[in-house]
Order: structure tokens, then sequence, then C-alpha cells
């Protein structure tokens, strides 16, 4: 009866030592990531999109993908419904009744770029196992390695935006996803979609560039003019023009969601109907890794918990039982 | 403990070649053929995945739940070493042959779900292996873990082939073995769990809590439990022998025991959170909560009573129904509660559904095989049904 309690009473030590390991905000525990000094990134404004989807194509080019078998039946061109393994980047539209008004949450339309918003704290990074997807520590981008990638699609799964895919049509698949053109960074060219943007609706330069120019549109009295630039936002590689300022919603989506990200976008019809969902200001690679590293940092919880198992196995194994299973008194059996 | 004796495990013999173990076979070869397929034309060409639902039953059957069946060997082996209950002896070769079985094909399962498998070694290779991902974490345990367990279950071959001299260098480590034995699991079990923290909000509030691995690795020790339950009984009525009630009646009171404490923390957590309030929107993710739920405190009302317990059926009926709760809080965390976007959705595919049958066979079978040719199953007084057949 006693040796009952003494198991009752072992099980629930083991079970609240778990219960409160897990739960309780530990010394291990880790903040969100912080963010390069030099991190380089993207900023999209909705409202200076029109539609033309130049960088789609231009981004098929730069990154050698085929045509997408996600495609309309009917369509004689390459006309992608969403990011593939094959296509890394798309411009959506938002529609509302007629449609006919840019950038009105009733009756209007908006168009919204999707493609990877290279997180400061990417769950990608923190989910995979086998360093396929990589935080570049200076200018901030996840990068991804099919070469390392074992094809489990934890990455897939973990990602809050849906970004990175996997090709389940070849039976050598691998994950695809933007990379912000960091092949061609060498040859001084920078991310493909916002070279070939005619209205610089996506602009492209290093992060606290980007965020100070989001914050200076924010601040814009709708109606009064303004000068937008194209391109590359750091460098000023490319002409910039005037134009009036839109009724922004007044969000940076991306400064601060799942701890930021390096992309990030400016809309005048809300986020949500934009298929942007609101996400918590902590990131989730931050929760789970501080969850692993409260249970397993320096291995100390595992090798106390195997000294003690052990040390009662010994105990509790009697001399002429000790292959697991075998019969305790031997002389009465065999075969 | 050496105050307990009991019969020595010995082998069922009979045939191999039986209905049983025919049906298996074709359910294994169907499976391979499938294979076949998948390897040729990529994952698409046989399962329903897709970016939305990237994870399928492969995973979340043939590993998450797989693996949580077999959680009956590490539970009972906890039961007889680490708290010394010896009376249980005769139930832990049984239960690691069926947790060996479970977690090797795991294992193996892993390799055809790998979208670049070739590759697989990486995950324990330094300079690829990434400790901050909880699956490096699931991937060293279980596989350090199948290592650990085939060394446990050594002692049986070599008793079958007389290999005296390894018999008892194993012997010899035994208590080391046992006692990896019951850290890994309860590390790669409760991690498990932890593999969907990272999804964030994703993840149903419902099942979204750093309690996962708390909650998981509770319930799939009380669901090894149940395991047992479940496989002696079938294991009686396959082979015609007599059921070890006096083992299995108190084993199923220490099973209600363990669904108490998993039910105080599943339900405290829930809360402590708040999140008990989603569980009455009118959603799937409620409904299937609720389900899961009830299939978790039935076998309070099936064992509740020490009568109830001393009833075979009900054992059989009490572990089955923890084994369908299991099921369903895995299925529900990882696909039900899993929700990525608007426009997914996943239902497995026929041929999907068709290899996860055929891993579950090849368990079967091996089963079988082993229990009629190997020392596993406590000897019978009489002459086994099946040789006299």
């Amino acid at each position: 009866m006693s040796s009952r309690r003494d198991f009752l009473r072992c099980a629930l030590a083991g079970g609240a030592a778990v219960a409160g390991a897990a739960a309780s905000p530990a010394a291990q525990a880790r903040g969100n990531a912080e963010i390069s000094p030099d991190a380089v990134g993207l900023l999209f404004d909705s409202t200076l999109c029109i539609g033309c989807k130049a960088c789609v194509a231009a981004c098929k080019t730069a990154n050698n993908l085929p045509v997408d078998i996600n495609t309309t039946p009917d369509s004689p061109w390459d006309v992608p419904l969403d990011t593939t393994a094959r296509t890394f980047n798309v411009i959506k539209v938002y529609r509302d009744g007629k449609a006919t008004l840019k950038d009105a949450e009733q009756g209007g339309y908006a168009f919204m770029k999707s493609s990877c918003l290279h997180c400061v704290d990417p769950s990608c990074v923190s989910a995979c196992p086998v360093s396929a997807m990589l935080k570049d520590p200076v200018t901030g981008i996840v990068s991804y390695d099919k070469d390392a990638c074992i094809g489990c699609r934890y990455c897939v799964a973990a990602c809050p935006f849906g970004i990175p895919k996997y090709d389940y049509d070849s039976p050598t698949g691998a994950i695809g996803k933007c990379e912000l053109c960091r092949h061609r960074m060498q040859d001084g060219h920078y991310a493909a979609c916002a070279e070939v943007c005619p209205t610089g609706a996506t602009l492209y330069g290093k992060v606290s560039d980007l965020r100070a120019e989001a914050q200076r549109r924010l601040a814009l009295k709708a109606g009064d003019t303004t000068i937008f630039p194209r391109g590359n936002l750091t460098t000023g590689d490319q002409p910039s023009w005037e134009g009036v300022v839109p009724a922004y919603v007044q969000h940076v989506y991306g400064e601060k969601e799942v701890g930021g990200t390096q992309m990030m976008k400016l809309a005048a019809v809300p986020f949500d109907k934009l298929g942007h969902k609101p996400l918590p200001e902590r990131s989730f690679s931050s929760r789970s890794e501080t969850l692993q590293h409260t249970l397993y940092g320096g291995l100390a919880l595992p090798v106390v918990a195997l000294g003690v198992m052990t040390f009662l196995a010994k105990r509790n194994m009697p001399k002429d039982d000790e292959s697991a299973g075998q019969h305790s008194d031997k002389r009465e059996g065999g075969q | 403990m050496s105050a307990h004796v009991h019969a020595a495990p010995a082998p069922v013999g009979g045939r191999l070649l039986n209905a049983v173990s025919f049906v298996c076979a074709v359910l294994i070869l169907s499976a391979f053929a499938i294979l076949a397929l998948r390897f040729w034309g990529g994952l698409g060409a046989v399962t329903n995945l897709n970016d939305g639902y990237p994870w399928g039953i492969w995973v979340v059957g043939d590993v998450v739940i797989g693996s949580a069946f077999a959680c009956g060997g590490f539970s009972v082996a906890m039961l007889v070493y680490i708290f010394n209950k010896g009376e249980y002896h005769p139930l832990v070769r049984p239960a690691l042959l069926a947790s060996l079985f479970g977690y090797s094909l795991a294992g193996a399962g892993v390799i055809f779900d790998l979208g670049r498998y070739w590759n697989f070694w990486h995950i324990l290779w330094p300079g690829y292996a990434s400790p901050n991902s909880v699956m490096f974490e699931v991937a060293a345990c279980i596989s350090l873990y199948i290592l650990v367990m085939w060394l446990e279950f050594s002692p049986t071959f070599f008793e079958k082939f007389g290999w005296t001299n390894a018999q008892r260098k194993v012997g010899r480590a035994m208590f080391f073995l046992v006692g990896l034995g019951t850290v890994l699991p309860m590390m790669h079990q409760s991690s498990l769990g932890s593999m969907l923290i990272v999804f964030g909000t994703q993840l149903h509030p419902l099942w979204q809590t750093m309690a996962l691995p708390a909650i998981y690795l509770i319930s799939a020790i009380t669901i090894g439990y149940a395991v047992v339950l479940f496989e002696s009984c079938v294991a009686a009525a396959g082979y015609r022998r007599s059921i070890e009630m006096h083992l299995l009646t108190p084993l199923s009171k220490v099973m209600l025991g363990m669904l108490g404490l998993y039910l105080a923390i599943r339900f405290g957590d829930l809360i402590v959170r708040g999140a008990i309030a989603t569980a009455f929107e009118p959603t799937l993710q409620a409904f299937m909560f609720w389900l899961e739920s009830i299939a978790f405190v039935l076998p309070f009302w099936i064992l509740g009573s020490p009568a109830k317990r001393a009833n075979p059926a009900n054992l059989f009926v009490g572990g089955a129904v923890l084994m369908i709760a299991g099921i369903l809080l895995r299925v529900n965390s990882y696909l039900i509660g899993y929700q990525t976007g608007d426009g997914w959705s996943y239902f497995p595919s026929i041929p999907e559904m068709m290899v996860t049958f055929g891993m579950f066979a090849i368990e079967v079978l091996a089963y079988i095989v082993i229990t009629r040719r190997f020392p596993v199953l406590p000897r019978e007084d009489h002459a086994p049904a099946g040789q006299a057949a």
C-alpha cells in the first residue's frame, strides 16, 4: 500500500516538475532576436502598386523559375495564383462590391505583395533541424540551402505567413521561397522586384532607412503631395516622383509583428482585409526556444533525470534479473 | 522484487501462416507498391499533402501517434524498475517488443515522408544539426531510444540462440539501459508536444500552450498502460491464452491515476489561460475538443470500480477508448486545431491511408512471428492451443 502511495507521489512530483519547468519563465528565457544594424529589406506600399506584376515576372527571371502549375487553366501566360515552390512572389488583389475605387475598403480594390517577409526572429530558422534555413547575421536575409534540407517541411508548417513552400510534384522536391536576390548582390544588384517596380511600390534598402521612410509617409497629410523614391532607397539609384499622399492606415505591418520583419507594408485598406492577420509582438521562435533551452539547457535536467532513473533501476534490479524481462528464477525456466 | 516468482517467457509456437498474417502481408505489399509510386512521382503523387497542411497522417499517424502507442515498454519498465513494482515483470517483454517495433517503424516511416530523404543523416550530423530546433531533439532522442530498446530486448534473441556470454554482458549494463530507456522517451514524447509551440497563433488556443510538453508526456505514459491492457487482451484472445487479470486489474488502476494527473494538468492549463471559453464556441475545433475530452474521461466510468476492473471486457474497452483519446489529442493538435489560413484543407488520400495501415500491419505481423518463435510471453502451464491445432 505504501509503495503505491510512493508511486503516486513520484508520478505527481515528476509531472509537476515537467509542468513547472515548462510553464515557468526560467533563467534561459530569451526575448525576441535583435535586428542587425545593416539589415536590408523591402517596403511595400499598397497604395502605390498598380498591379502590373512586373515584379512577379522579374522574380521568375532572376531566380530562374519554371512556369507554375498553379495557374488559371485558360490563361495563355504564367499567372500564378499564390506563391509556391516555383513562384516566390505574387501580387494579390482585394476586391469589394463593384471594385471600382482603388484603395477603398468598400466597393474598392487594393493590391498586396506576397513574398517572404524576412522576419527578424524567423520561425522557419528556429524550426529547421538541419540549418537549411539560415538568417544572415549581417544582412538578415533568410536563406535556404536545398543541399542541406531533408524535406521535413517543418518550416512550411511553422511560418505564420505561409511562405516557405514545398514542391510535392517532384520526387526530389525542394522548398522554394524569396531570398531577397542574395545571389545577385555580388554584381551590385538588389531584389529584382524592387529594381523593376515602376512606381516604387516595392522599395529596397536598409531596414533602418525603410522604417524611417514608412514613418515619414504615415506622418503626411492625405491629399498633400510628396516625393516617392523608387528602386534602392539607401543608394537612391533611380529617379523619384511626386505624387498625392493617400489616406494610410496608421500601421506599419512588420514593424512589430512576431518581433518585426525586414519587409514592411503600408496600405490604405485594413491589413486583415489584405490577408494579413494580427500577430503578437513576441516571436514564436523565442517562445519555442525558451522552452527548449529551459528543459535542455546544458543538458542539466536530462542528466539529473538519467542519474535518478539509473540509480533507482540499479537498486530495484536484482542480480539474477538483469536482462529486462528475464525470468527472476532461471532454474524454473528454460525451454 | 525477487519475492515475485513468475512463469518464464517462452515461445507461443504454432503456425505462422494464418488469416491474420495473410491479411497483414497483403496490406504490407500494397503499402510498398504505393511507396514505390511516391518515390517515383513525389509526395504529391500519392498523398493529399499541400502547403497549408504539409504534415499529414504519415507524420501524425505513423510517428506522433505510432510512437505514443509504442510507450507500453517505457511505461511498464518504469513501473517495474523505477517504482519497484516487480509484480508487473511478466508484462515487460511483450510491452517492450511492441514498443521496439512501434518505434523502429516510426523511425523508418519518417524516411518516406521526408522530401529529401537522402539527406536524412544531416539531422544528427555536426555542422548541419540545429539544437534550437525541437525536431532535432525529437530525432536525436528517438534514434538513440531505438538503439537502447534493441539492446534492452537483445537478451530475448541471445537466449533463443544460446549466446550466454552476450546475454551476460548486456545484463550487466541493463540498469543503465533501463535508465536511458525511461529518460529518452520522456524527452521526445514531451518534445512531440513542444514541436507545436513554434506554430504560434496558427494553432487553436485549445491546444496552443506552454504546457504541451507536459500534456504530451503524461498522455503518452497513460496510453502506454492502455496499450498494454489492449495488447494483453488481444494476445490472450488470439493465442487462446489465459488473461493475466492479476496484473492487468491493478495496472488499470495505475493507468487511472496517471489519467487523473493528465486531466488535472490539461484542464488546469485551459482554465488558467482562459482558453476554456473557446470550447463553447460553435466551431469544429470546439466539437473535436469535447470528443477528445470525453474519450479521456470515459475510462473512469468504464474502469471506475474494482468490480469493473475485474472484468476483462472492461479492461479491453477502457484501454481501447484511451488509445482513441490519445489519437484525438494528437490529430486535434496537429491537424484539426492547426489553421494556417483560408482556403487550405486536408484529408488523407486512400493510398496515404493504405501506407499507414501497411505500417501497422508490419507491427502486427512482426509481433506474431516473434511471439510464436521467441521467448516473449510468459509460459502457459497447458500446451498452447495454437500448437495443438
